[in-house]
């Protein structure tokens, strides 16, 4: 049965534009990011993958000379609106970032900071377990709270970071080559733990790895630097993963994911 | 022969060659051995020069023999007797001030003595010998005293001791020291440091978190560069007309109701020297908040942080040691620094503690400075004890800076 309601959208991207002083890094991008999914961009190297996923929480602001047009529409507000606080817009939306960045305080520390400087209210203990438990590192680090987050291994960092996001509870969960920098073990964790993070989490998780698309990802949607040579990068095709991987209707795709490209 | 090997020297040809690469590479390896040479045998000559000063043979007379005093030698007086000389012999008057200034009871033997000294058989310093002349002539000198001062005694001292640490200045240099000197040189870094650390971070904060980089900031930032560099003097000058003159209602005190002094102060002298230190510490801190990785800066922001939460929780806390750091090595600069204190008008005789920021003052390397220029060599020793003093604090100021940075050497 298909719903015939207008789906409500995690992020609606409409015409979006990601400039760095006037270079278009990111040129007319038009996407609707289905809620309690997980969505993948992939594409080649410098086709604005990151560049795309910052601009959905704000993260470009801090690069100087950045700025946006176009509209990003979460819960049905730009939020590059002029009465949108940026702060507000990452502390909806969480970010999981390339390297494990966890704080150099104690594990417990690492949670509770985020959620204590957004006004947490209830039990912190609980929350931090709840975190750990959520990011499936609860059981390896209950006995270690008070530790330096720098003593656990890389896998277990990044799971740190990820319990460190959902602390906050965001609405969305934005994940930039998460594990790009683990072995295999402690990829497949993340990617079993990304199943389960989108039962009450949209997820968008940028990867070079087709395979990773493949298996973790609902939807894909495939970047490319336009053809105009410009060096500015665009979606080219966004659809279910299965249909990206099984029969993409643009050329490029086809060529990239069967790993013709060049 | 390898046939690959086209244009190449091969065989014969290739090992003249090498030898000939050989050769010049260790002639350069010598030039830069004797340039390490060098270098250690300048420092050397520096220490080695300072130690020859502070220890050595001395002759001296007493003007009035200690027999006039007491019985017994001196050396083997206690502290009773001491002060029962002093009692005995030193005009009430005398007296009774030294007993104000302190309890004449609670000072201790050492004290006591270089008071019977000072005061009643009184030193006259005939000729004193550098530690070489002193190890290598000892003979000699023994000699030459007994035929030049018959009455003479004849002592190896070292100049640098405990009381060395503890008196203040005197006009016989074997009854000088430095205390007055330290007290100074701690009174006018501390007000330096109090005045530049928190303007100086404060700026360092704003360069590296906040300013945007346009031409401005670009301008701004060269000119601290270049500030770091601007000698000495230029910044005594600039303290003279500014702290001293300028703000001398300020500096003097007499804003706070205080009146026996100008505006040459110890406030004046800590203020220049924080203004001569502020581009370092700002340089150090930018270095130390540059450090601090940017993914930390967005593992903040990413969870929602402000920007002021992410300095003052994240960027702050990790750069700290670094400005730490930083401030050890500003405040050994303004310990050592004397050019600025001869023009904001450090005095080079005083004998009472600094007992505040309106207070006269002088510091180390004044007195030193002082001290050299005396014509009577027993003045030349003290110095290079004061010198000593001020080396070692100095390089435990350093060493201080190096632990820091090496305990922390280890994040990210």
């Amino acid at each position: 049965m298909q719903n015939t309601q207008i789906p409500e959208y995690a992020i609606e991207t409409k015409n979006l534009f990601v400039f760095y002083g006037s270079f278009a890094a990111v040129s007319e991008v038009n996407l609707k990011i289905e809620k309690q999914k997980v969505t993948a961009i992939i594409g080649p190297s410098g086709c604005g993958k990151s560049t795309l996923l910052r601009a959905f929480n704000r993260m470009n602001d801090f690069v100087p000379s950045s700025y946006v047009t176009g509209e990003v529409l979460m819960r049905g507000q730009n939020i590059y609106g002029s009465n949108i606080d940026p702060v507000e817009v990452r502390r909806n939306i969480g970010m999981v970032f390339q390297k494990p960045n966890p704080f150099p305080k104690s594990i417990y520390e690492n949670i509770a900071w985020g959620a204590r400087i957004n006004g947490f209210k209830g039990n912190m203990d609980e929350l931090v377990e709840q975190s750990l438990r959520g990011a499936a590192l609860w059981e390896e680090v209950k006995d270690l709270l008070k530790k330096n987050a720098y003593e656990l291994s890389g896998g277990q960092q990044q799971r740190l970071c990820i319990a460190r996001t959902i602390a906050i509870q965001p609405d969305i969960i934005l994940m930039d080559e998460p594990a790009s920098a683990l072995d295999p073990i402690s990829t497949l964790r993340i990617e079993e733990l990304m199943q389960e993070l989108k039962k009450n989490y949209t997820i968008i998780i940028v990867t070079h790895n087709m395979q990773q698309a493949a298996r973790v990802s609902d939807y894909t949607a495939m970047m490319m630097l336009e053809k105009d040579g410009s060096r500015s990068g665009t979606v080219i095709e966004f659809s279910e993963t299965k249909k990206i991987f099984t029969n993409p209707k643009d050329k490029r795709t086809e060529d990239y994911v069967t790993g013709r490209f060049g | 022969m390898n046939p690959n090997h086209d244009h190449y020297p091969e065989g014969e040809t290739l090992r003249q060659s090498l030898k000939k690469r050989y050769r010049s590479a260790s002639l350069w390896q010598a030039i830069f051995f004797s340039a390490l040479v060098i270098a250690m045998i300048s420092l050397a000559a520096l220490l080695y020069n300072v130690i020859d000063g502070a220890f050595g043979y001395v002759a001296f007379e007493y003007k009035n023999d200690p027999a006039e005093f007491t019985a017994k030698p001196l050396d083997d007086l206690n502290k009773q007797e001491l002060l029962d000389i002093l009692k005995a012999n030193l005009s009430s008057g005398a007296y009774t001030k030294l007993d104000n200034e302190k309890l004449m009871k609670k000072r201790s033997k050492s004290v006591l003595y270089t008071l019977v000294l000072e005061r009643l058989i009184q030193i006259d310093t005939k000729q004193n010998w550098s530690m070489t002349d002193s190890i290598l002539h000892s003979s000699g000198i023994k000699t030459e005293v007994s035929e030049k001062y018959p009455k003479a005694k004849l002592e190896f001292r070292s100049w640098l001791t405990p009381v060395f640490l503890t008196t203040p200045m005197s006009s016989k240099a074997e009854f000088a020291g430095v205390r007055t000197a330290i007290l100074g040189s701690l009174w006018m870094v501390g007000i330096a440091i109090l005045f530049a650390l928190p303007i100086g971070t404060g700026a360092a904060i704003y360069l590296q978190e906040y300013a945007i980089k346009n031409f401005l900031s670009r301008v701004i930032q060269t000119n601290i560069n270049n500030l770091a560099g601007v000698p000495s003097i230029v910044y005594g000058m600039l303290g003279l007309a500014i702290f001293v003159r300028a703000f001398e209602p300020f500096t003097s005190g007499s804003m706070f109701g205080i009146t026996d002094s100008n505006g040459r102060t110890i406030l004046s002298a800590g203020l220049t020297m924080g203004v001569l230190v502020l581009p370092l510490i700002i340089i150090n801190a930018q270095e130390a908040i540059k450090a601090v990785p940017d993914s930390l800066r967005q593992a903040a922001y990413g969870v929602g942080a402000t920007r002021w939460q992410t300095i003052w929780h994240h960027v702050l806390p990790n750069a700290l040691p670094g400005i730490l750091t930083g401030s050890i090595l500003a405040v050994s600069r303004a310990i050592g620094e004397t050019a600025p204190l001869i023009v904001v008008g450090a005095s080079t005789f005083i004998s009472l503690d600094p007992d505040g920021p309106f207070s006269k003052f002088t510091a180390l390397p004044i007195q030193i400075y002082q001290w050299t220029t005396r014509a009577q060599s027993e003045f030349h020793s003290i110095a290079a004890s004061a010198i000593i003093v001020l080396l070692v604090l100095l390089l435990t100021l350093n060493a201080t800076a190096v632990l820091i940075r090496n305990r922390v050497q280890r994040k990210y």
